[in-house]
């Protein structure tokens, strides 16, 4: 779960880790008053929105597409040009290489007290999968993509583990600040700040956090300019404040609506929709439909004890992408029951008046039943015994190859 | 032999009274697993009854242990307990028996708990942990077996055949693609699909290779980090059985999150391309649809002088 950059840098003040001074907007007039009461001549204007890129993106027209305005993130020397700015972002579609085409509309502005930079770097805090642990990792090259610092220059990545047993130790903090660079107030400064930043890190359950950059002031300061954070959903049971801090305009609506049954659904571009049980059998239904010269329009994994109604939500589902021409179901059961399966796939059928062909793979659990259920119906359903069987067929009924 | 878990292993359940609990020990022990019984903190004392066999329950993991001599549990706790009672049967395993294995099924676990819970069981060398987030693993026997976890115990037979995979319903696949050239199964384990979890596919294939029962491997993958490169890698040096594999979520978006935690592509990383070539590259004989798998392996145990 993705939060935005203000609501980040909430967190990391309550965290004791100093942040510039900045006001959240959703309108004009707010962002002229947060200019007035910041007292700071320049300011940053900041698009808010889940996805990176922001300040090399290209604001357009919601309807029109219209091109508005280079540049999401802007620097205002005056209160006219944080009205320029603020007019030109609120309200408009912002595209950056994160975004896709369709970019996402700016509904949220952070104004920010500039700051006075003498070097910027980057760091970042996430779970390390091979190494099993948090991972801290610091470049002198902040501001850039660190994609291609991690390219082109891997030397300057700098990386600590920290032991959950142990925590974050004091040589940690000093080594990865010497290789940065930093003396004196300014390391002490970035010890103090990692402290603070692993302890929210666990405190928060965190999956990610990356300040880019991340700056020294003038002063010797050590100032998260930048942040990005995403939370472990996983961990959401013990975060009661987590329902006030996700932005639902940010998520697919049928996204949602999936998982609130218990499915866990993604939609992609193709045109045939799959029905499958199992987060692994699902994506490999997706790579065979492919390889048979199909396209899958989404990913949906009902989960390992699927009822009638959560295979009914399943169909609908499906079926409000209008792309899809047709549907694959496949399902090994293990724990579910294939006669189940076919029960709420006839009954799905019924209620939704299905008219796009389906074809329906069932094996495991009482497959005979099913495959009974299925064959004794009126309805125009294709069984298939395996999967290969079942992607040549459906890619065969919606008119073969595109 | 098989690997790590006999036919005979005595199995306790971490939340046994639960629903979950019940309802898959009950299945356990019609497939013929030997549940000893089961702990659930606060039900210390009171029986479960299960397909009309009598199991006790214990308070605690170390009551459990030390009244039955298990060599495994298998929990079935929610996601906010389940990384303390990981925590609970290494201590207990370590303390008592110097080893155990622990099979965590449950699905949602906070990453920052198994963070926790896997550097606590690798502090305690004799104990393994086989997932979260998994299947289970299963020993097939000539009548019954040992079936610790949610698969369905009706599609193995005991073989020759090791597998391993991450993800549950493509483990079910994989074993019914040996069925359909008929070979059965030594041991098949699913490492389950989270970020951060305990056996890792070089641990069963290290397994494998030393297990006289296996003969051939079927090793099946998703996107998502790189354990499949790495096992590739290590399995080109160190494994002489043959190998067969597949990876899932070829047509995944990158940055999208397919079911499980796990599955994502991140920064043009952990594809099912890269994986796949590093089958390729470690002489691994790669399906690139789970229903050839059948036909790959009888290629590959026909090549190896197997069939």
């Amino acid at each position: 779960m993705n939060i935005h950059e203000y609501q980040g840098k909430t967190l990391l003040r309550e965290n004791n880790i100093t942040v510039p001074e900045g006001v959240h907007c959703t309108n004009v007039e707010q962002a002229l008053a947060a200019y007035d009461s910041l007292g700071s001549k320049v300011v940053a204007v900041k698009s808010q929105i889940h996805a990176g890129g922001r300040g090399k993106g290209t604001l357009y027209h919601p309807e029109t597409r219209e091109h508005v305005m280079d540049g999401g993130v802007k620097i205002a020397f005056s209160r006219e040009e944080v009205e320029a700015y603020a007019t030109k972002i609120l309200g408009n579609v912002l595209v950056t290489i994160q975004t896709g085409e369709e970019g996402k509309l700016v509904s949220n502005l952070y104004i920010e007290a500039g700051c006075d930079i003498a070097h910027e770097y980057y760091l970042a805090l996430l779970v390390d999968r091979d190494n099993k642990s948090v991972l801290i990792m610091a470049s002198t090259e902040g501001g850039m993509d660190i994609e291609d610092v991690a390219n082109n220059t891997p030397e300057l990545i700098h990386k600590v583990m920290v032991d959950p047993n142990a925590g974050l130790l004091g040589f940690q903090k000093r080594d990865l600040g010497m290789a940065l660079g930093l003396q004196g107030a300014a390391l002490k400064s970035f010890g103090k700040m990692l402290t603070n930043m692993y302890t929210m890190f666990v405190r928060e359950d965190c999956a990610m956090v990356e300040i880019n950059p991340l700056v020294r002031t003038g002063n010797d300061e050590i100032v998260a300019l930048d942040s990005k954070i995403s939370f472990d959903e996983n961990a959401e049971f013990r975060h009661k404040n987590w329902d006030d801090l996700r932005d639902l305009s940010e998520e697919e609506d049928v996204e949602i609506r999936a998982k609130e049954t218990g499915l866990s659904y993604v939609k992609l571009d193709g045109n045939i929709g799959c029905l499958v049980n199992g987060a692994g059998l699902a994506m490999a239904t997706m790579d065979v439909i492919k390889l048979y010269g199909g396209e899958p329009a989404n990913f949906l994994d009902v989960g390992g004890g699927a009822d009638e109604e959560q295979v009914k939500t399943a169909f609908s589902i499906i079926l409000e992408d209008p792309n899809v021409k047709g549907i694959l179901v496949n399902i090994f059961g293990g724990i579910m029951r294939c006669d189940i399966i076919a029960r709420g796939v006839i009954a799905a059928t019924e209620a939704l008046s299905l008219e796009v062909p389906l074809v329906v793979r069932l094996a495991g659990t009482n497959v005979d039943e099913g495959k009974k259920i299925l064959a004794a119906s009126t309805l125009n359903i294709h069984a298939a015994d395996d999967l290969a069987e079942g992607a040549q067929k459906i890619v065969a009924l919606i008119g073969g190859e595109e | 032999m098989a690997i790590w878990i006999e036919e005979d292993a005595k199995v306790l359940v971490q939340g046994i009274t639960g629903k979950q609990g019940m309802f898959h020990a009950g299945k356990m022990v019609e497939y013929g697993t030997n549940i000893v019984g089961g702990c659930t903190p606060g039900k210390g004392g009171q029986t479960v009854e299960l397909q009309g066999k009598v199991f006790p329950v214990w308070h605690s993991m170390s009551e459990a242990i030390e009244a039955t001599d298990a060599d495994a549990t298998v929990i079935y706790v929610p996601p906010p307990f389940a990384a303390e009672a990981i925590m609970e049967a290494a201590d207990a395993f370590d303390w008592l028996k110097g080893e155990g294995v622990i099979v965590c099924i449950t699905e949602g676990i906070p990453t920052l708990d198994m963070v926790k819970a896997v550097a606590y069981v690798e502090n305690r060398p004799g104990v393994r942990l086989i997932g979260p987030n998994c299947p289970g693993i299963i020993t097939p026997g000539e009548t019954g077996g040992a079936k610790i976890g949610i698969m369905p115990g009706h599609i193995h037979a005991k073989g020759r055949i090791g597998i391993v995979s991450k993800s549950g319903t493509l483990t079910y696949e994989a074993v019914a693609q040996t069925m359909s050239i008929d070979e059965g199964q030594s041991t098949c384990i699913g490492i389950g699909g989270d970020p951060v979890n305990g056996t890792g596919f070089i641990d069963c294939l290290a397994a494998f290779q030393a297990d006289p029962q296996t003969e051939a491997i079927i090793m099946i993958g998703e996107i998502g980090g790189n354990a499949e490169q790495e096992a590739a890698a290590w399995a080109a040096e160190n494994v002489t059985k043959p190998i067969v594999g597949f990876v899932a979520g070829a047509t995944a978006p990158p940055g999208k999150r397919m079911g499980h935690a796990g599955a994502i592509i991140s920064g043009g990383k952990g594809t099912a391309e890269e994986k796949f070539e590093a089958f390729r590259e470690a002489g691994i004989a790669c399906a690139m649809d789970p229903s050839e798998l059948g036909q790959v392996l009888l290629e590959s145990l026909k090549a190896a002088g197997l069939r």
